[in-house]
Parts: structure tokens; sequence; C-alpha cells
């Protein structure tokens, strides 16, 4: 079939190319004409007259600039898609190999380049940016957080293909676990860290039990169900976890007992060296770097272990797996305590680097854009998640930061209202472009002679799909 | 291997079913079946479509919970007869003496059966992890041999010596399997891709690296060609020789069935219609009839209309 359709295909484009060229061009222009003739009669009443309120009633005034450059826009953007996108799709049906060899290492140099980077990412910063070093590590924190959690999620819905949606609720655990232990106990973070890991792990336990019989669509809702409960939990038990007034005054993580600062007796005071609050930032971001490091490691760790086997052949077939003597419960519960246990270490650090924690900060945006980092990442790819996770968090704050845009649209044209258009925007060209993902080929865990990338084509995708 | 004149069934059997009764609702699947199965020999299960024969391996491999009946599975030699009434009288899953041990499979969830009754089963569809590469599926197999070495992955993180071993070792066993089904070239290649044939090979070899006493083969032989098939008979002995495994396999191959099988089974309607050596199948009427239709009316050749005399048939003969 694929054959005869293909050499149909070169037949005809070989036998008069030359015409053919030339109705690609023309029709690609007519295209165009078409979807700006379109936007023009649409964005006429939309972008070109616009009413406005003044004395005496309504006044039309005009924005020919802003309705012309639209057209402009579509006019350009559809030429280009059919000159260079639609053209090449649809032409041959080959059907890439579900494998592919070894050509030059992307990954591989990517990740050594991203590694280093991260490493000396806070001195990049303050050497380079010395007035903004500041925001830029806090950034630098804060993505550095959703790719832990990325990486602890991608356990649960990328290996084991269990479709959880309400992770942030295991985040959360983490969070008040350590606020309240400082508030109530007198806990320091180091002493509430591997706490509140345990305490996420059993919850993820407790909370994985009654899931256990569900699959797909079924298990989303009821885990989104979870999320929501704990943080309804956190916000009504006014007496023990402040309600919406929340936790304040968590501690800082100290270095061995010390603490950062000028008084005597400090870190600082120790070692002598004098105080700068750029040091705090530095020594969270390290904290979390450690963190993630951490979590990375131990789930490459596992996937090469038959736990990490059993997730991905639970993902791929849950009834073989039973028929090889796998006891499917425990598998799955390992997969959602050991994911909430790394949540609930990043919900713990959450605490201290706030230092103020509300059921406000766990809502299910955060559970939505915690998925949305592993799905866009490629479901079971390390190194997508981090990349998804620049993409995303960082990406947001860039556009908080355009201001090249009120250039072109006017000083009244704040890029902020828009960055979740066009967030979303990205997401779908993303999904349309690599509907498995950034990084959408998967790694044996095993290999005999030759290691080959085994295409998304023949992987399955668990059951939440 | 020809038929001992003392039918192994009857004096060593591995697994008998005893009075199984499955209930869909207001349908009967299975009606009050008893059968055994020799410990060495290759046992199939044949019968027209919709007979129950699936039915019977997803009770035995414990996918059903059968809602009446007893299955026995016996490690060690002879009947163990007393070691079955202890066991059924204590309510225990299984109970384990010097002679052997001997399992209720009824009472067991599926992993369980697998895992220590030692049955091990494949699929009427295939049901490869196709994502992940030969070797790979061949490993998962071995999942709970690995999950004790690697001390439930506690160890495994950090690497001891001891895990490295077993997986090893599970590697070698999972290269011996490759080998056997002719799939050592593709062991690096995700399942999925592989042709049919060689995907229900595949999944055979899966099956025997969880060291099973039994292995349980839903139509090994369905959607391959010729070649393939002697292929598979010759497979399928080498397993009961070479690996003191007893097959049970549904089929429809009737080809495949009378070359390889020891001791045949007959399923109609969800009752056992014949039950003996190939030869003695063959020639039982009951037989003939549920499959060809009687004498008298061997122009008629319309399924539906076969399966009606046969039925009307048996009414007759109760």
């Amino acid at each position: 079939m694929a054959s005869t359709s293909e050499t149909a295909g070169t037949g005809t484009s070989g036998a008069v190319p030359q015409p053919e060229r030339e109705t690609r061009l023309a029709r690609a222009l007519r295209e165009s004409v078409i979807a700006a003739g379109l936007t023009a009669i649409l964005g006429f009443f939309f972008l070109a007259l616009r009413t406005e309120i003044e004395t005496g009633g309504l006044v039309l005034s005009t924005r020919w600039g802003l309705w012309l450059a639209a057209i402009g826009i579509v006019f350009v953007g559809r030429l280009a898609l059919n000159l260079f996108v639609f053209g090449r799709l649809g032409a041959t049906t080959r059907r890439k190999p579900a494998t592919t060899g070894a050509g030059f290492p992307v990954a591989k140099v990517l990740t050594w380049g991203l590694l280093i980077f991260a490493i000396v990412l806070p001195f990049f910063f303050t050497i380079v940016f010395p007035q903004r070093d500041r925001q830029y590590i806090d950034l630098a924190i804060l993505i550095m957080t959703y790719i832990m959690l990325g990486w602890g999620l991608n356990i649960v819905v990328g290996l084991a293909g269990l479709l959880d949606l309400g992770y942030v609720a295991f985040y959360a655990v983490g969070a008040y676990s350590f606020g309240l232990s400082a508030q109530y106990l007198g806990f320091g973070f180091w002493t509430a860290l591997p706490l509140a890991g345990l305490l996420a792990a059993s919850w993820g336990m407790i909370l994985g039990f009654p899931v256990l019989r569900l699959r797909g669509d079924y298990l989303a809702i009821v885990t989104l169900a979870f999320g929501e409960i704990i943080r309804v939990v956190l916000l009504n038990w006014t007496d023990f976890t402040g309600g919406p007034n929340g936790v304040s005054g968590i501690p800082k993580p100290t270095i061995f007992g010390w603490e950062l600062g000028r008084r005597d007796g400090s870190f600082n005071d120790l070692i002598g060296v004098p105080y700068d609050p750029i040091q705090r930032f530095i020594f969270l971001y390290y904290i979390i770097f450690g963190l993630a490091l951490l979590t990375n490691f131990v789930t490459m760790r596992l996937r090469r272990l038959p736990i990490g086997r059993a997730w991905e052949a639970l993902r791929e077939d849950e009834i073989a797996c039973r028929s090889l003597g796998i006891n499917t419960r425990n598998t799955k519960l390992s997969a959602f305590s050991i994911g909430a246990m790394f949540a609930g270490f990043a919900g713990s650090f959450f605490a201290t680097r706030q230092g103020f924690i509300s059921p406000e900060s766990f809502t299910f945006l955060e559970s939505a854009i915690i998925l949305a980092i592993v799905v866009l990442g490629g479901l079971g790819s390390q190194i997508g998640v981090v990349i998804a996770a620049i993409a995303m968090i960082g990406g947001i704050e860039v556009l908080r930061n355009l201001d090249f845009l009120k250039a072109i649209f006017g000083p009244d044209f704040e890029p902020t209202q828009y960055r979740m258009l066009i967030f979303g925007l990205a997401m779908v060209i993303i999904m349309v472009w690599k509907p498995r993902g950034l990084v959408s080929t998967r790694e044996p865990t095993a290999t005999l002679r030759e290691k080959k990338r085994i295409s998304s084509d023949v992987v399955a995708q668990g059951e939440g799909h | 291997m020809t038929d001992t004149p003392n039918h192994r069934w009857l004096d060593d059997p591995i697994l008998t079913v005893e009075h199984l009764t499955m209930r869909f609702g207001g349908l009967i699947a299975i009606n009050d079946l008893s059968f055994s199965i020799g410990r060495g020999d290759i046992t199939a299960l044949i019968g027209p479509n919709g007979a129950g024969k699936t039915t019977v391996f997803n009770c035995v491999t414990g996918f059903y919970k059968p809602t009446e009946g007893r299955i026995v599975m016996r490690h060690g030699k002879g009947a163990q007869e007393a070691a079955v009434a202890q066991a059924t009288e204590s309510g225990e899953k299984w109970h384990r003496d010097a002679g052997g041990a001997v399992f209720l499979l009824e009472r067991m969830p599926d992993h369980e059966i697998a895992q220590r009754a030692k049955v091990a089963r494949t699929f009427q569809n295939i049901r490869l992890f196709g994502g992940m590469t030969a070797l790979e599926n061949l490993l998962v197999a071995q999942h709970d041999r690995l999950m004790v070495a690697s001390g439930y992955s506690i160890g495994g993180i950090f690497g001891l010596p001891g895990y490295r071993r077993a997986e090893k070792e599970a590697t070698e066993k999972a290269v011996y399997w490759l080998d056997k089904v002719g799939l050592l070239d593709r062991a690096d290649g995700p399942a999925g891709d592989l042709p049919y044939g060689a995907q229900r090979r595949l999944e055979i070899a899966r099956s025997m690296c969880t060291d099973p006493r039994i292995l349980c083969l839903d139509e090994p032989a369905a959607g391959l060609n010729p070649r393939e098939s002697a292929e598979l008979n010759e497979l399928l002995r080498y397993i009961r020789d070479e690996h003191d495994t007893s097959i049970l396999l549904i089929e429809h191959d009737m080809g495949v069935v009378m070359e390889i099988s020891d001791h045949v089974i007959v399923l109609d309607y969800g009752e056992k219609i014949s039950d003996g050596d190939p030869a003695q199948v063959k020639a039982d009427p009951k037989v003939i009839a549920a499959y060809l239709g009687v004498d008298d009316e061997a122009e008629i050749d319309v399924p539906e209309v076969r399966a009606d005399l046969s039925s009307a048939r048996k009414e007759g003969e109760a």
C-alpha cells in the first residue's frame, strides 16, 4: 500500500515538475489573499472601528494602522505556511522507522550543556547581570522547582501511565508539613525535609488505594477531586492550618545549623564573609538544584530497575503484567508514593523559600502547569521536562517583559494581559507539530548489542489517553 | 512422544479442574466441567467458537473468579489427595509439604497464580509490551526474582553487586529464549515492530521466562502460515521435553492439535463432550457431530444449522 502511493506520488511530480511548482506558488498567493481578505472583513469592526464614550454620546474612532498590520501579518503568515509547511505535508506516505540509530548525540550534548550551565548559573548571573541578578536567580529557582515537580510527576504519568491531575496536593502536603511542624514543633528545614517526603509519600499511598481500579478519564477525575479535597481541608481547618491566612514565619534553611545573616553567630560571622542578600538566593538555588538532581538520579536508576520496567510495562499493558506475576497494586502504589515523595520535598522547599504558605498556592492551575510540562516535554523523557519547564515558566516571565511589543501596538498595549493567550497558542502549535512532546522517543532500559531509541509510534501512552 | 497405555492425566495430574461452573449473569458459560491435565503432557482444549475454552483459561489463570468449582495445581509427583483435602478444609490458598505443593487456584489472585503456582499464559490477541524492546519484554517477565534481588529497589538504587549479578543472569536467560525463538537479532528493537508470527513466538518466550510448570497458550497458531505452524510445534515439543513444562493449549488448527497433543479435551456449550487421546477423540461420534453434524445430514454445511442440530441431538440424548 505504502509503496504504491509513494511511487504514484513521485511519478506525478517527476513528470511535470515545473507547472506543479508554479501552481503551488499561485495557489499559495490566492489562499493568502483570501485569508487576508477575511481578516480585513472580520477585523474591520473589531480592530479598525472603535466606539468611545465621550460627553454627548458615543464617538467613532478608527485605528487603520492596527487593522492593516493584522491583514499584513495574516497574509505573510499564510503565505509562509503554504510555501514551507503545508506543501511538505502529505507529499509521501513514508513511515518513519520505529527505531532511530545513533546520529549526532544532540540530547547528550544538550544534557551536559544544561547541567554545566545549571552548576555555574548563580555566578554567571551575578557577573553578567549584576543589577538584575536577584531577579534572574529567583526565576532560576522557580524553574528548578517546576523541573523537580515535572520529574516527580513524570514517574506517575510518564512511566506508569497513570494520569494524575491532583499532583499539587502532594506539593501542598510537603509545604504544610514543614510549615506546621515549624510552627508547632519548631522543626528546621533539614529536619522537616525527610518528614515532608515521608508524609507526602504516605498520602500518595492513601490516595492511591481507592483509585487502583480506575483507569483513564475516571482516574484523572478522581485525582483531580483529591487534589481539591486537600486544598479545601487546608482552607477550612482554620484552627490547625490557619485557613486562608496560611502559615507564616517559616524559617529559612540553615547551613549545618548556622543561619545566613548579619547577626553574631551566623554563618557569615563564622567564616568571616560579609553578608549580602544575594547569598541567600544562591544558597536556595543550590538546595533546589541538589533536590532536583536527586529526583533525576533516583528516577533514572529506578527506570533501569525491575520496578521501573514494571511501571513501563503497566503503562503498556496491565493485563499482560498480571499474567507475568507482577503485583499491579503494589506497582501502582509505588509509582504514586515515589512521585508524591518528590512533590513533598519540593513543597517543603517552596515553604522555606516563600516563608509563607496559604492554600492559594496549591490550586488546580498548578497541577495543570506541571502536567503540561510533562506532556510538552514528552512522556517519560527527563531532558524534555527540563526544556518544557524552561520554556513554560521562563516563557511566561519573558512575556511579562516584552517591551518592544509596545512599540508595535502602541503604549497602551499590555503584554502581560496576552501572555496566557500566547502561551496557549504556543501549546497548540507544539501539539500539532510534535503531538508526543518535544522528546518523543523512548530510550530502552536494557540493551544487548546496540542501543536504539524507540519511536513513539509503538509506545503506549498509558491509561490517560 | 506416543501416549502411554495408562493415561498420565489420571495417574499424575498436574492440574485438575473439578465441577467448574462460570456464570455471567444469566449466561452459563461453563457448566460443571471437570478434567485433568497430565504432568509433561501437551493437552489441547478444543471446541466450536463460543464453547467456553477461553473462559476456562481465564478461570485457571485467575483472570475470572469461578462461580463454583475447584482448580488444583500440583508441584511434585502424584495426585497428593491428602494435601489437597487439607488445603481445601483449612481455607488456605496453598499447602506445601515435603512431597511438593498444592495450590487452589480459584482462591488466588492472578499475579500470585503466575508467581507462586507457576502457571503462565499467552493471549488470543497478542499482549506484548509493544513500546519496549524484545529483551525488555523478557526481563519484565522475570520481575519477581529481580525485585527480590534488587532488595525491593533499595539495594538496586545503590547498585549493589547482588542485583547486578541477578540482572546478568536474567539477561542470559532472556538471550537463551530469544535464541530459541529465533529473535536474537531483533532483541534491541521494539516488540511492537515485529511481524505477527514473531510476536507470537516472543509472547511464548516471555511466558517461559517466568519458569512456569504449566504453560497455557490461547490459540498459538492463529494467523501463522504452515511453515510457522511447524516451527511452533517444534518449539512446543522442545518446551515440554527440555523444560519440564506441561502445556495446555486452545487451538482451532486440527493439524497442530492432532500432531502434537497427548491428550485432547473437547468442549461444546460449556460442557465436556469428549476427553481422551487424539485417536479416541477423532473417532468419538459426539465430536464428529459437534464439528461436522451427523451422518445423514452431512450435506448441510451451514455453521448455525450444524450447531442447532448438535444441540437438538444432545437434548434428545439427555
